[in-house]
């Protein structure tokens, strides 16, 4: 079973040359940590940079470069500042190639829940709803299954929603899957994790691809 | 050239009344018009509604018109990090609304540009478009959002000149140039206050025209709310 990092590992090999990518808060920030360095990459934070840059030496803090989650940033040669509503026109636009966020649900129809739970305390959704609601390149990182062992990949979501229809794969820390006919697909097993276990963990429908592999470490 | 510099602080809040709505710009702690809030707690208006990305902390920010009880209603993405914001929407002494960020943004803009209502894919099929009118382009869904209407846009900007040319720092931009001439009257507040022809013409972000009154903010703290560093 893979941990946070491993994810974000596996997801980093999902990003390529030229891309534009946001990265939500939590595992997807890791991300950043594992990309190749001989491929060219902008990271976009949604309150108003490109090409943004890791955490700051204590001397170079500055109150006004932060980050979407924010967290004090830097901003690399090249990178470039602007207003919240432009920044939403390149994720709306689909200018952004590649958003990777975290979920609490994921339904096999590509639905999508990951900020309301009923009974707890609403935070908002930040910028959740206009990523998801845009983005045609979505990958979901998340656990498996929730603190009480229960499937987040569900057949229908049952906490509040934030996008319909919009995941198309998701990496756990047991598979990787896409979404395709109303159905989860198995295309990748963590190493020491089994295809049966992989079923038991999920509740919605799944199928295995042909050519299932373990996950590339 | 139209002069929009006022004096101080008291001057740029001339007007601002009980149970008016205001835009007011920053996203966290970053960007915030801290001397027009400072004075809003001083003059105690309340009954406020206020269209803010975010609600600050317990003690700074929007934290400190919460702690007063000035606000009754806010609209905002995201109002995490703040425990007498939870404890006021839990008792139901404040309202709430939460919008997307990116259609809060372009609610702004929308009113900035005279546009009373847009399309936008963000919150389709979601409780955002509960009684919103939901219409296909492409063979996508779609929610109409409306233009903001506010009294009041207090924004902070870094570097400003008398006739209410802007430019922003950073990502204090934000929210900022988005809420400018987007109510009835828009306040900046610059940490430097420049002479006449000193910005570069190319280089502003917001021309005058979107400014009714501009001055030079007493101080500065800048907070940051998660300071992160490298060794």
């Amino acid at each position: 079973m893979l941990d946070k990092e491993g994810i974000a590992k596996r997801i980093a090999k999902e990003v390529r040359d030229g891309y534009y990518v946001n990265l939500g808060i939590g595992i997807p920030t890791l991300v950043a940590n594992y990309v190749r360095n001989d491929i060219d990459v902008e990271f976009q934070s949604e309150n108003g940079i490109l090409g943004m840059g890791p955490f700051p030496k204590e001397d170079e803090v500055d109150p006004d470069l932060i980050n979407a989650g924010k967290q004090t940033i830097t901003a690399l040669p090249g990178s470039s500042f602007f207003d919240s509503s432009l920044s939403f026109g390149m994720i709306r636009g689909q200018h952004v190639g590649l958003t990777i966020l975290g979920a609490m649900e994921v339904a096999q129809n590509g639905d999508i829940a990951n900020w309301k739970i009923p009974g707890k305390l609403v935070k908002g959704m930040g910028g959740a709803m206009d990523l998801v609601g845009s983005a045609k390149n979505i990958i979901v990182a998340m656990m498996h299954t929730n603190k009480k062992g229960a499937s987040k990949l569900l057949k229908k979501c049952q906490l509040p929603l934030t996008g319909v229809h919009c995941v198309t794969k998701i990496v756990t820390n047991m598979a990787v899957l896409d979404i395709i006919d109303d159905q989860f697909r198995i295309i990748e097993h963590a190493p020491d994790v089994s295809i049966d276990e992989i079923k038991n963990a999920t509740e919605g429908d799944v199928v295995v691809a042909e050519d299932v592999k373990p996950m590339p470490v | 050239m139209i002069k929009k510099q006022v004096n101080s602080v008291e001057d740029a809040l001339e007007g601002v009344q009980d149970n008016m709505t205001l835009m007011l710009g920053g996203f966290g702690l970053s960007g915030i018009p801290e001397n027009s809030i400072a004075e809003l707690v001083k003059r105690n208006i309340k009954g406020l509604t206020c269209i803010s990305n975010n609600a600050g902390v317990d003690d700074f920010g929007l934290g400190l018109l919460l702690k007063k009880n000035q606000i009754k209603k806010m609209i905002s993405s995201y109002v995490g990090e703040n425990a007498e914001f939870e404890r006021q929407m839990l008792s139901g002494e404040l309202e709430v609304d939460l919008v997307p960020q990116g259609t809060l943004a372009e609610r702004c803009r929308a009113a900035q540009n005279g546009i009373p209502a847009f399309y936008t894919p963000a919150g389709y099929g979601t409780e955002v478009a509960e009684g919103k009118e939901v219409r296909d382009f492409n063979g996508k869904p779609h929610i109409m959002e409306k233009a903001f209407e506010a009294d009041f846009a207090f924004v902070k900007a870094w570097k400003g000149d008398v006739h209410g040319n802007l430019i922003f720092k950073g990502t204090a931009r934000n929210f900022n140039p988005n809420m400018c001439g987007a109510a009835k009257i828009t306040v900046a507040e610059v940490e430097e206050m420049v002479e006449p022809g000193e910005l570069d013409p190319n280089f502003i972000h917001i021309p005058g025209i979107f400014v009714q009154r501009i001055f030079k903010g007493e101080r500065y703290e800048k907070r940051i709310e998660k300071r992160t560093t490298r060794s």
